[in-house]
């Protein structure tokens, strides 16, 4: 980690005295975070993709701007959110959607659901394509301001505190957010992950 | 002090992260030892998380990163013609 971020900060340099074409490689690690953010703002392929292009030409013209305060990665994310947040402004005032994600905390039911005939899911059963599938529908249908702390903290592994900072949030509710992110998912997935077959009594697997 | 699990389902995503202490761990860990519901919970959760991270189930799509290299180039070159 050190290692990497010594790394970023020479690459920087070497970019901001003029060898602009490393900005290929300062970004590369980041590409699949960079659209993974957007697309949970925007939740549609061709916008999500359009604004993480968006948001790399922006930090390469700001790349002047940062100063170290915060990891290059949470930069980049918070560059990605501000592109995310400005699409959803524009979809928001031509009608085209609601915006959810300055929705405040919503009511509802937080609890998990129960299984019944549980025992550890073989694995190839989470190889299964429509597992996936029916997550990434319960990701898509999570209100806005869970499926981005969701995103950020599941999905790219940015820590509570990276989170936080780049949402400029506090870290207690990014891990409310997150609880309850998890909870709505599994509800939702609870019937992909039951196992079939009838249950061996006295067997639960709990795989750390 | 027993542990109803209620409290159990209320600190399941901050235990799966590590973030509890050391006292409700192990109040948690000891409920989880003989709540088989609580247990297919926590299992049930946990998977979902595998599942997340696993780079298969958000895939990006196809050419994505070409396109992406390709406009950044572009950029790069005009702001070569404008220093």
């Amino acid at each position: 980690m050190k290692m990497k971020e010594t790394n970023e900060g020479a690459l920087i340099a070497r970019i901001l005295g003029g060898e602009k074409e490393l900005f290929h490689e300062l970004i590369r690690p980041y590409e699949r975070m960079l659209y993974l953010t957007l697309f949970s703002m925007v939740k549609n392929e061709a916008d999500a993709e359009d604004g993480a292009q968006e948001a790399v030409i922006n930090a390469y013209r700001h790349l002047g701007s940062f100063r170290g305060e915060a990891k290059f990665s949470t930069w980049l994310t918070m560059i990605a959110i501000n592109e995310g947040r400005k699409r959803l402004r524009k979809a928001k005032n031509a009608g085209e959607q609601s915006i959810d994600e300055e929705a405040e905390e919503h009511e509802g039911d937080f609890t998990p659901a129960p299984l019944t005939d549980w025992r550890e899911i073989p694995l190839e059963r989470l190889e299964r394509k429509e597992i996936r599938e029916a997550l990434r529908n319960a990701v898509a249908e999570l209100p806005g301001i869970y499926r981005q702390v969701f995103t950020l903290r599941d999905l790219e592994e940015l820590n509570v505190e990276e989170t936080a900072q780049a949402l400029g949030i506090s870290a207690n509710v990014v891990k409310v957010r997150l609880h309850r992110a998890r909870i709505l998912l599994q509800k939702r997935l609870v019937p992909f992950l039951k196992t079939t077959a009838p249950a061996r009594r006295g067997f639960f697997g709990r795989a750390l | 002090m027993k542990l109803e699990c209620k409290h159990v389902w209320d600190h399941i995503s901050e235990y799966i992260d590590k973030s509890v202490d050391g006292k409700l761990r192990e109040e948690i860990e000891r409920h989880l030892e003989h709540c088989e519901i609580c247990s297919a919970i926590l299992d049930s959760t946990r998977n979902i998380l595998v599942l997340t991270a696993d780079e298969r189930t958000f895939e990006l799509p196809v050419g994505y990163s070409k396109r992406l290299h390709e406009r950044l180039t572009k950029e790069l070159e005009s702001s070569e013609k404008d220093s």
